[in-house]
């Protein structure tokens, strides 16, 4: 209970100016297509040289929770994701906000954000030395199996067809291949200068989701079919509040596996919340409204990719290991300032560092208060007409693609990506799949390379790498679980093809 | 609303024009200066970047502030590229390297640089690679480490944090003066992620940053056996160097971190720079701030970066042949 004492640090008067600037800045940033979570603390940085270490880590730790839920909003309202977290947000969160429900969506993605992050954030404060040892037993073999558990995936996400997703899936493992390999060195797929670095996964994520929409709203235009306008009706505060208060299944489902997720270093953040997405459908009596503007899918994902910002600071703050790139950043931030995270920084900076994750505390609730505040406003921008709607999309992530690294190439490629996914959501495959696959890909692969060099030095002969591979404890329970998604996706597939009935449910 | 248009068209007219104008060493620098950083924000290269150049504004320094552009990927291939290929070599736009990297990297090939399509203008920092075990390894020296990898050849892993990075050298270089053959297990993620597989234990050992392996040693999570560098480091005064040790280990993967400029840049805009710059990285808020995030200055001026550039490529040339 240590952390109650230093609460008084959080509401002096610059640090709480900073706190609710931060929080406010960040939600800006979030919302704005290509600015990631990393790259806006990465920009706060030179800013918090002259403020004191305790008020520069008030004004870092707001902008991560924050810029973390502000990326829902560009998600829902535009389609875009602005970091691979908020991926899952979009699939419901977008079909809400086209139904006019946007204010709706905005509500339930931020109060879901919240609970999910004081949720996180707790856990840092009372399990920090225990989770600690937890984040360091994922070797290279656990973190192949946890990316085949992700890889696994993606035949149940958001797809028509178990095997349009696979195949969706395949096409993004083959994207995630071009560029240099770092492990081996070989250069592969590199047939333009523009893709010596790979394909960056945020100018991969605004041409996949966003372009097949805007080419889709101009081919609209064309047809001179009315313009369409939605009605955005106002939506109670109070009725969100319920909604979220009975969605506890969700809720929990996204709040653990964001927790136990983010505590990975290396994989956090990026999958939490689409696997809490997929899981939240798995055990959901309403599977088939998934993908239609459910609420469910929105509130597991929300609550998961923030539940992950506490535990990602675990190993961090006490083996000074950054667990994800904004938390590398962050590390940058603490060195500037003299402050050198290890297990005994709880005692050697006790001021600061407890009122940086109290301040990580409050920091959650403005969220929650401004994000709603503003939610009524934002959800108009669903009424706007199309053309103009298409254009303002257009425009966003051409600037968001090339902000990412100031580079005219990843503006190609988010072009090329997006014209290429028109076409082939035309032949009913799905954008998230093709993400995932891209996302997982590199982790699989070099983890699988890392893992073999290591067997190869640890046992002889030709089972090396089976017993690396296939024994321990924690190595056993991931492939019982890889077995059971498995299974799983081809029963249910095996019974949807067997009764027609559910087959046209779920294509409705 | 036309004149309006027709004003903003002189005027970006009139703005093209003055960017046009060749730049002359009387009125260097007329204008903010670009450092391309071949790694991502918030690495050790963009921070330490963004710290010795804070004070370029000043009046007695450049009096044009200096900013940061980063161009990753490729472990520093993208941005060296662009740089070499398509940056202007007016001055204006500087980049940010990183010695042993892209030296390594160009012998290597498939890359569009050489250390000739570069002019250095002076180093800023020197970060030597050390050899770290877990805090239970049963390795407290490194002879031990050394001794049992000779008698276990392919048994000892280290980790790095890439391909042909100085922690690649370092372990190459040690590798060919111990005769013992370790395995090289290169990470994606950088050093943080090299230094996490030491200090869980998926690996014997690894090499990494002295700064960072400082920090964790600090924290009581590895030891540090021994410097791949020709002294012994301030900050870890009982570690031996690996030439103290017997092992004939030079310091051909310290990473040494400056500015430089592309070949064919005016060579009066070469020496504004190469007089102004050092003088700048010694700046009194400078040296604090880099103190205090544990970045260890190393400042050296123009002729000293030829040499150590020059004496690189020989060194590297000779170990990565054949590789």
């Amino acid at each position: 209970m240590e952390f109650l004492s230093y609460f008084g640090g959080v509401f002096e008067p610059i640090a709480f100016m900073l706190l609710l600037g931060g929080t406010i800045g960040g939600l800006i940033l979030g919302a704005t297509p290509g600015l990631s979570p990393t790259m806006a603390v990465a920009l706060l940085i030179p800013f918090t040289f002259q403020l004191s270490p305790t008020q520069g880590l008030i004004l870092l730790g707001a902008a991560y929770t924050s810029t973390v839920a502000g990326g829902a909003v560009s998600a829902i309202l535009l389609k875009i994701p602005g970091a691979p977290a908020n991926i899952a947000t979009a699939l419901d969160g977008h079909e809400m906000a086209k139904n006019g429900e946007g204010a709706r969506a905005l509500h339930l993605s931020f109060m879901s954000s919240g609970i999910g992050g004081i949720t996180g954030v707790l856990l840092l404060i009372f399990l920090t030395p225990v989770l600690a040892q937890w984040a360091l037993a994922f070797g290279p073999s656990h973190l192949f199996w946890l990316a085949i558990l992700g890889v696994t995936v993606i035949g149940s996400l958001d797809s028509k067809s178990f095997v349009k997703g696979l195949l969706s899936g395949c096409i993004g493992l083959w994207l995630s291949m071009i560029g240099y390999d770092d492990i081996q060195g070989a250069q592969r797929f590199i047939f333009h200068d523009a893709l010596t670095g790979g394909i960056h996964i945020i100018a991969a994520l605004i041409g996949i989701f966003a372009i097949p929409q805007v080419l889709d709203m101009f081919a609209k235009g064309r047809r001179k079919v009315a313009i369409e306008t939605v009605e955005v009706p106002e939506h109670a505060i109070g009725d969100s509040v319920r909604e979220v208060a009975r969605s506890a299944r969700p809720l929990t489902i996204g709040t653990v596996i964001g927790s136990i997720v983010g505590l990975i270093p290396g994989i956090g953040g990026q999958i939490a919340g689409l696997v809490a997405y997929d899981q939240s459908k798995k055990f959901s009596p309403n599977k088939a409204k998934f993908g239609t503007g459910h609420p469910e899918g929105l509130i597991a994902a929300e609550s998961a990719n923030n539940a992950m910002v506490g535990p990602s600071l675990v190993p961090l703050l006490t083996l000074s290991i950054p667990g994800s790139p904004t938390a590398a950043v962050l590390l940058g931030g603490l060195l500037i300032h003299g402050i050198f995270p290890g297990s005994d920084i709880f005692e050697r900076n006790p001021e600061v560092i407890w009122t940086f994750i109290n301040s990580m505390l409050i920091g959650q609730i403005l969220m929650v208060i401004f994000g709603i505040a503003i939610a009524k406003w934002a959800a108009k921008i669903a009424r706007a007409p199309l053309p103009i709607m298409a254009s303002a999309v257009l425009v966003l992530s051409l600037f968001g693609s090339y902000s990412v690294q100031q580079s005219m190439g990843d503006v190609w490629i988010m072009l090329s990506l997006g014209l290429g996914m028109y076409f082939l959501e035309k032949f009913g495959f799905s954008a998230a799949p093709v993400v995932l696959g891209l996302i997982l890909g590199p982790i699989a692969e070099s983890n699988f390379v890392q893992g073999s060099m290591i067997a190869g030095a640890m046992y002889d002969g030709v089972w090396a790498k089976a017993t690396y591979f296939m024994t321990g404890s924690l190595n056993i329970g991931l492939i019982v679980l890889v077995i059971l998604s498995v299974g799983y996706s081809f029963m249910s597939h095996r019974a949807n093809s067997k009764s027609p009935a559910s087959d046209a449910g779920a294509r409705a | 609303m036309k004149t309006m248009l027709k004003t903003l068209g002189l005027s970006l007219a009139a703005a093209t024009m003055a960017l046009a104008i060749p730049a002359s060493a009387e009125d260097y620098p007329s204008r903010p200066i670009g450092v391309a950083v071949s790694y991502g924000a918030g690495g050790a290269t963009d921070f330490q970047a963004r710290i010795v150049t804070m004070v370029a504004g000043n009046e007695d320094m450049l009096g044009q502030p200096m900013y940061i552009l980063n161009k990753p990927g490729a472990g520093g291939r993208v941005g060296w590229n662009w740089f070499a290929e398509e940056a202007e070599a007016d001055g204006y736009m500087l980049s940010a390297y990183n010695v042993p990297h892209f030296i390594a990297q160009s012998i290597k090939g498939g890359v569009k640089y050489s250390a000739d399509s570069f002019e250095p203008i002076a180093n800023w920092g020197a970060d030597p690679a050390v050899v770290v075990v877990g805090k239970d390894s049963p390795y407290d020296t490194i002879e031990e480490m050394v001794d049992f990898a000779k008698e276990n050849p392919g048994k000892v892993t280290l980790s790095g944090a890439g391909l042909f990075v100085g922690h690649h050298i370092a372990a190459l270089q040690i590798q060919k003066a111990t005769g013992a053959k370790f395995v090289y297990i290169p990470t994606k993620g950088g050093g943080a992620a090299a230094m996490k597989a030491v200090i869980a234990g998926d690996v014997v050992g690894g090499i990494n940053n002295l700064s960072d392996a400082f920090r964790a040693a600090e924290a009581g999570n590895v030891k540090i056996l021994a410097v791949a560098d020709l002294e012994r480091n301030d900050f870890l005064p009982d570690v031996p160097t690996l030439k103290e040790a017997g092992y004939d280990v030079d310091n051909a993967s310290v990473n040494f971190r400056g500015l430089m400029v592309p070949k064919g840049t005016p060579q009066d805009v070469i020496d504004v720079l190469a007089a102004k710059v050092p003088g700048m990285f010694e700046h009194a808020r400078v040296t604090k701030r880099m103190k205090a995030g544990g970045s260890p200055l190393h400042v050296m001026n123009r002729e000293e970066v030829q040499a150590m550039w020059a004496k690189r490529q020989e060194t590297l040339s000779e170990l990565l042949e054949g590789l």
